[in-house]
């Protein structure tokens, strides 16, 4: 109640309806979001999900620790909902029992193979802006800020959410992305939330993956 | 239903055909006269409306046309072009009735009595028409009447008429001259000698002796304009596939400037296939390049697939401009031709009433299309499950509309498979899972006998890997759970 009054305030009414005036919660409620599926990144995330319309980054050291599972959760609400998902030049196989096992339906989980760099650039582009794709990940080796500012760009147009995998050296470099999500292996699987839009980016890791002895 | 006929008179078609197929148009074909070039003598066909206000008119000399305008310029005309047009337009008109006939020259007539109720009433048709065709690039003058003959004599007099009952057909064609009713040119060149010159003196005369010296001919034209009697037309029936062409008067060597002429030529297709309510499935390009300098260069092909049909001029153009892009054309381009040899029968895909538009708005094989015509045919799949034990052949890529294999309870698999297995870089740190043996393929040879762990290693990475059955053998690197 005692916000409600302060809102309602005709001084500092005024006073917020400046737009020099910018409030960290202002558009809160008009966020699309998909929820990741893990909790605890979920409840350290300002949105409650991946933000729609917006490039996550996911940077991370080695391959094989997590970086995909952080995603699959994502894709596989995504795909059943019936929406398209494309994997843009993906670095290995994506193994279709594993995926399948993990709920992802492959009716609508698309493959686009490149010859370059460039060209997956130019195709995560396509996809991210063509308003078909619910999500499109790559994997851009050599992107430039500006490639991915275009990359951003074009997930704001089509209303897509974008996951650009880069290596864990680029946390250094700027980046235009909404979100930035470091993924380390120490004791298991643990991430980091460098960098997210609309909120401070909470100081402890997440646990991913715990550390296990045996599975099954 | 009385029928009504519109006449779509053509009145500079060869003009039309030149200047639809130019770039800058107006600008230097501003002179522009058309000669005959099968003549000794050539003689003006047709003029541009600056060259006819100095005064040229079919049928002069080039040495008299260039008199009266220094200026002149002149091509020669070219009737097949003409034809191609009048075909094409033939097919625009096809897309309001079936009733389309070619029959007259100078004028493409089609039944609308059956059409206003759909696209009507005539005015607003009317409007609709003009619009469609000056996007075209055709100069055009129409008349709505009872009878054909009718209403293209109506046109030749005035462009806009709309008379819509025969009764008053009479009335309206009365008042025209001789020249207007496509009469043999023998007779009409009597009748003015006899001192007639309107049809309606024409018509008073009294029929025996018309008949006895004109014979029954004359007669008959004057029933059927009048609509005394049936005026039977071939009717114009579209082609089952799509080609036209465009040549250039110099060489094109930019893919930018080769846009212009695919456009019209992509627009054309469109046209015609909305006429006939089909789609494109498959395109070709076909760029010509110049047989004297390129003797033995056949022209380039450009062949374009698409995942479904499609008939949005907007779609086919980005999908040929992604080509023109990435392919090579060798040479300089003195032609192109589009040509659509198969048509399917066309369907819109349905979208949601209330779905909020976003992004560019194409569906998925509109983006795959657009992928596979920069990146390759083979870039763009899908993946399935396989009913297989082995790993590499537990998936492939899918198949159109193809049953995927039931799910098989399986031990851990890795989200990341590697194409080939690797030696796996050093001891793993601890053992996960496993083994998991597989021992299969004696039956086609393609056998293997490997035990599967998961292992994490020194980095803290999950790995899938595998050893031959025995224990003692390195370690190979298969997948990752990434």
């Amino acid at each position: 109640m005692a916000v409600l009054a302060v809102i309602t305030n005709p001084s500092i009414d005024a006073v917020l309806r400046d737009p020099r005036i910018w409030r960290g919660s202002a558009n809160d409620h008009e966020v699309a979001f998909v929820p990741s599926g893990h909790a605890g990144l979920d409840a350290a995330l300002p949105h409650r999900g991946w933000t729609q319309g917006a490039m996550t980054e996911i940077l991370f050291g080695v391959d094989g620790i997590g970086e995909l599972d952080l995603v699959l959760p994502a894709l596989a609400r995504l795909t059943q909902a019936q929406r398209h998902v494309v994997l843009v030049a993906p670095p290995y196989l994506p193994y279709a029992p594993a995926l399948a096992a993990r709920d992802i339906d492959l009716g609508y989980l698309h493959c686009v193979e490149t010859s370059s760099d460039i060209e997956a650039l130019w195709a995560a582009e396509q996809c991210l802006r063509s308003g078909v794709c619910s999500a499109v990940l790559c994997w851009p080796r050599q992107a430039s800020e500006r490639a991915l500012r275009r990359l951003q760009v074009a997930a704001e147009f089509g209303n897509a959410l974008g996951f650009a995998f880069r290596a864990a050296r680029a946390a250094a470099n700027p980046s235009p992305a909404a979100t930035r999500v470091e993924v380390r292996a120490e004791e298991g699987t643990r991430l980091r939330i460098l960098k997210c839009r609309g909120a401070n980016p909470p100081a402890r890791s997440i646990p991913l993956r715990p550390v296990v002895a045996y599975i099954r | 239903m009385t029928m009504l006929w519109a006449a779509l008179l053509l009145p500079q078609l060869g003009l039309d055909a030149l200047m639809r197929n130019s770039p800058d148009a107006g600008a230097n074909l501003q002179n522009l006269a058309l000669i005959s070039c099968d003549q000794a003598r050539p003689t003006i066909v047709d003029a541009m409306p600056a060259v006819r206000a100095t005064g040229v008119r079919r049928g002069h000399t080039l040495a008299a046309a260039h008199a009266l305008c220094p200026q002149l310029k002149t091509l020669p005309h070219d009737p097949a072009q003409e034809q191609k047009l009048r075909e094409l337009l033939a097919g625009w008109a096809y897309g309001y009735s079936s009733h389309v006939s070619l029959r007259e020259e100078e004028a493409i007539l089609v039944e609308i009595g059956g059409s206003l109720k759909l696209f009507g009433p005539w005015p607003r048709m009317e409007q609709r028409w003009r619009a469609e065709l000056n996007a075209l690039g055709i100069s055009h003058r129409l008349a709505v009447a009872p009878t054909a003959l009718g209403a293209l004599a109506l046109a030749r007099a005035q462009d806009g008429v709309f008379v819509g009952n025969p009764a008053t057909l009479r009335q309206a064609l009365d008042a025209l001259p001789i020249a207007h009713a496509r009469i043999d040119a023998l007779a009409a060149e009597a009748l003015r000698g006899m001192g007639l010159s309107r049809l309606r003196e024409v018509c008073a005369l009294p029929r025996a002796g018309l008949v006895r010296r004109f014979g029954a001919a004359l007669a008959d034209h004057l029933d059927r304009l009048c609509g005394a009697a049936p005026d039977p037309l071939p009717l114009h029936r579209p082609p089952d596939r799509f080609h036209a062409r465009m040549e250039f008067d110099h060489e094109i060597e930019s893919s930018e400037a080769l846009r212009f002429p695919l456009r019209r030529l992509i627009d054309d297709l469109c046209a015609f296939l909305t006429s006939r309510d089909g789609g494109v499935q498959q395109l070709e390009l076909v760029f010509e390049h110049d047989p004297l300098q390129f003797k033995q260069l056949a022209p380039t092909r450009i062949a374009i697939g698409l995942q479904s049909p499609q008939r949005d001029a907007r779609t086919l153009l980005d999908l040929c401009a992604l080509r023109l892009q990435a392919g090579t054309i060798p040479a300089p381009v003195r032609a192109l031709a589009v040509v659509a040899a198969q048509l399917p029968p066309f369907v819109p895909l349905a979208r949601d009433l209330f779905d909020e538009p976003r992004g560019a708005q194409l569906d998925w094989p509109q983006l795959a299309d657009r992928l596979r015509s920069r990146l390759g045919s083979e870039t763009v799949y899908a993946l399935e499950t396989a009913d297989d034990p082995r790993p590499e052949r537990a998936w492939r890529k899918r198949v159109a509309a193809s049953n995927p294999a039931s799910a098989r309870k399986l031990g851990p698999r890795p989200s990341w498979l590697l194409r080939r297995p690797q030696p796996l870089r050093g001891e793993p740190r601890r053992i996960l899972a496993g083994p998991e043996r597989i021992e299969a393929g004696w039956w086609d040879g393609g056998d293997l006998r490997r035990d599967y762990y998961v292992i994490e290693t020194r980095e803290g990475q999950r790995a899938w890997a595998f050893r031959g059955i025995g224990g003692e053998e390195p370690w190979l690197l298969h997948g990752w759970f990434a």
